[in-house]
């Protein structure tokens, strides 16, 4: 059983992959910088424990047209089908959004929209969100750990929230800390596979999904009611 | 390999003249459609079945026996037949009657169909729609291959000594295609009975159909019934043709505004770029098609939607006629240039009953004698197999 996403990782010389998906547009974006921050940090305490790292960006701004596409096509395609492999192969995920109008940014949203649903499934995840007031720091919890947890990601204990006035206290770096080693400690226990390794096949798949791009026929679950139906076998008995 | 046609029989308002045919008007253009994709040397024609406005085919089975007393050498197929909707015993005896009326050239293409409010309509549950289907061309695979059948399931009454009347034409089955675009329970029923796997291809970026098709492919080789590339695969698609590509653009691009099959977040030159979608000069769409086979591999049959969005019946046939003259004779050669040797070639009546009996007589059931209560005692048939006698359900 493999799960092609995790599996990467199980060399030891292979560096993590540790992926950003910033939804801020602007530039230089508070969210990205949010995200830079933790991110480094991850790879400063992997580092340590002598696992190397390396960190890939998927800034959503540039990608908004083709995610609007997809939206409504149900295919994504070209740069933004890459940006769901690279998601596909990442050891860990740092998502960082802007709030806009009491919320995580719609571009944040569409993007996991298209992703096929078994794509982050025990992906150890980091939430993080920018906002022009301390009034939105409920939005982490109340929107962005019900989409994750949809989505059956491992998301880290602690999320980081900076509103304007975060940024010029140090206890935003104490919580990046904190959080950084939550998500290094996932990453390096190797905990995904160890989830996911032996019971993918226990979790719902669309064909074709791209959370293993190379799923061939050898990887597939025949041993299913469907299945057994589907080469001559009786319902009656799969109920018995 | 061959090359045709196959519709849904939308009723779609003309959005150039703003006319919207009667249900009369487009049944009649589709008779003239299938009679014209004879004349024009196409292989296939393909009828679906819906049974909700604005579409007409509630019984492409109905439709076909016509066509075929109108037509000589074309392949009358459908697109789809739905597997879950209709009783499988039903299936079984309207085809294999269609197939006897059409001598043999009849095949059928099963689907599941996705318009929700239909299963209730007939008495079905779309949540239940994939066991269904399943279950339901488990038993048609019975009716047609064997003469009695004791039979009990999920979704109908039980079956106690039937026999599905008329046996197909020379005891060979009609050839069942499995339609899917995206369901590997449905390729793996194809490969496991050794059916034919039909991909719409349409609506979807290129080769995005090709996990499916590949993984049929495997399967029909793990069942034994030959190599990956002797599985038998069947392709959709869709023309616009003209001599001028800019022509075609512009005579289809407000048919393809106003239809609501398209994503229309995108251009119709991306859609015929980036999707299976074909317009253009005949040329193109030769093109286009062949790089089908470069995706999915050689492949045995290729149909195209051409009747449809509202377009005029003189448009379609000047469709049929661009198609049949200076598309398919060009395909025809170059697709049997670049043809593996060891690719299948497409299933038809005669090859099947030939794969059957080799040079043998073709079995001809003839039933035992009425015993005076509408049954014919323990034997449908006089050369029925003794060993499975019917025994049917008696009163106490």
């Amino acid at each position: 059983m493999s799960t092609t996403a995790q599996n990467l990782s199980d060399t030891p010389d292979e560096p993590r992959r540790i992926v950003i998906v910033n939804a801020g547009t602007s530039d230089p974006s508070s969210s990205r910088m949010l995200a830079d921050r933790i991110a480094q940090k991850t790879i400063d305490q992997l580092g340590a424990q002598g696992i190397p790292a390396s960190v890939r960006l998927i800034d959503l701004g540039p990608l908004a047209g083709e995610v609007a596409h997809a939206i409504v096509s149900g295919f994504p395609e070209g740069k933004l089908l890459d940006a769901v492999h690279q998601l596909a192969a990442a050891d860990g995920v740092i998502v960082a959004t802007p709030v806009y109008k009491a919320g995580m940014s719609g571009l944040l949203k569409s993007f996991v929209d298209i992703l096929d649903n078994d794509l982050l499934i025990a992906k150890p995840l980091v939430l993080s969100a920018t906002a022009g007031t301390a009034r939105h720091a409920l939005v982490i919890d109340d929107q962005l750990r019900s989409l994750f947890a949809f989505m059956r990601s491992l998301t880290t204990p602690t999320s980081v929230f900076a509103a304007p006035e975060d940024w010029a206290d140090p206890s935003l770096l104490g919580r990046i800390e904190r959080a950084a080693n939550e998500l290094s400690a996932m990453i390096a226990t190797g905990i995904s596979a160890a989830i996911t390794g032996k019971i993918w096949d226990k979790y719902q798949h669309s064909f074709g999904s791209n959370a293993r791009p190379d799923g061939a026929a050898a990887e597939f679950n025949f041993d299913t009611d469907l299945m057994r139906l589907a080469t001559g076998g009786s319902s009656i008995a799969a109920r018995s | 390999m061959q090359f045709g046609i196959f519709a849904v029989s939308d009723i779609t308002q003309d959005p150039t003249t703003g006319y919207t045919p009667s249900e009369a008007e487009r049944i009649e253009a589709s008779v003239k459609i299938a009679v014209k994709a004879e004349e024009v040397g196409l292989d296939v024609f393909a009828m679906g079945e819906h049974h909700n406005a604005p579409f007409f085919s509630s019984s492409p089975v109905t439709l076909l026996a016509h066509i075929a007393a109108l037509t000589h050498r074309i392949i009358l197929s459908t697109s789809t037949t739905l597997i879950t909707t209709n009783d499988p015993v039903r299936i079984a005896e309207e085809y294999a009657m269609a197939q006897h009326l059409a001598k043999g050239r009849l095949d059928i293409t099963l689907g599941r169909g996705n318009t929700v409010p239909v299963y209730p309509w007939f008495g079905k549950d779309i949540r239940q729609g994939l066991p269904l289907a399943l279950e339901n061309y488990n038993l048609l695979h019975r009716l047609w291959s064997e003469d009695v059948v004791d039979w009990e399931g999920t979704f109908r009454t039980p079956l106690q000594g039937f026999t599905s009347t008329p046996r197909p034409l020379d005891d060979v089955a009609p050839f069942v295609w499995h339609g899917s675009i995206r369901t590997p329970e449905i390729a793996e029923q194809a490969a496991y009975y050794g059916n034919g796997f039909f991909a719409n291809n349409l609506f979807a970026p290129n080769g995005h159909f090709k996990p499916l098709v590949d993984f049929y492919r495997k399967r029909f080789a793990h069942y034994g019934h030959g190599t990956e590339e002797q599985a038998i695969v069947g392709l959709g698609g869709q023309a616009f043709i003209a001599h001028r590509s800019q022509d075609a653009f512009d005579a289809y691009r407000p048919y393809f505004n106003s239809a609501p099959v398209y994503d229309h977040s995108n251009s119709l030159e991306q859609w015929a770029e980036a999707s299976p979608l074909s317009v253009g000069s005949p040329q193109q769409i030769i093109d286009k098609t062949l790089e089908f086979r470069d995706m999915f591999g050689d492949y045995q049959r290729q149909l195209w939607l051409m009747d449809h969005a509202g377009l005029p019946l003189g448009m379609v046939l000047d469709q049929l006629e661009l198609l049949g003259s200076e598309v398919v004779p060009v395909l025809r050669k170059e697709m049997a240039a670049r043809r593996s040797p060891g690719a299948a070639e497409a299933p038809t009546h005669e090859s099947r009953v030939r794969a059957k009996y080799g040079d043998a007589e073709p079995r001809q059931p003839r039933p035992n004698a009425n015993r005076g209560d509408n049954v014919t005692g323990t034997s449908p048939y006089q050369d029925s197999d003794p060993e499975r006698p019917a025994n049917y359900p008696v009163l106490l």
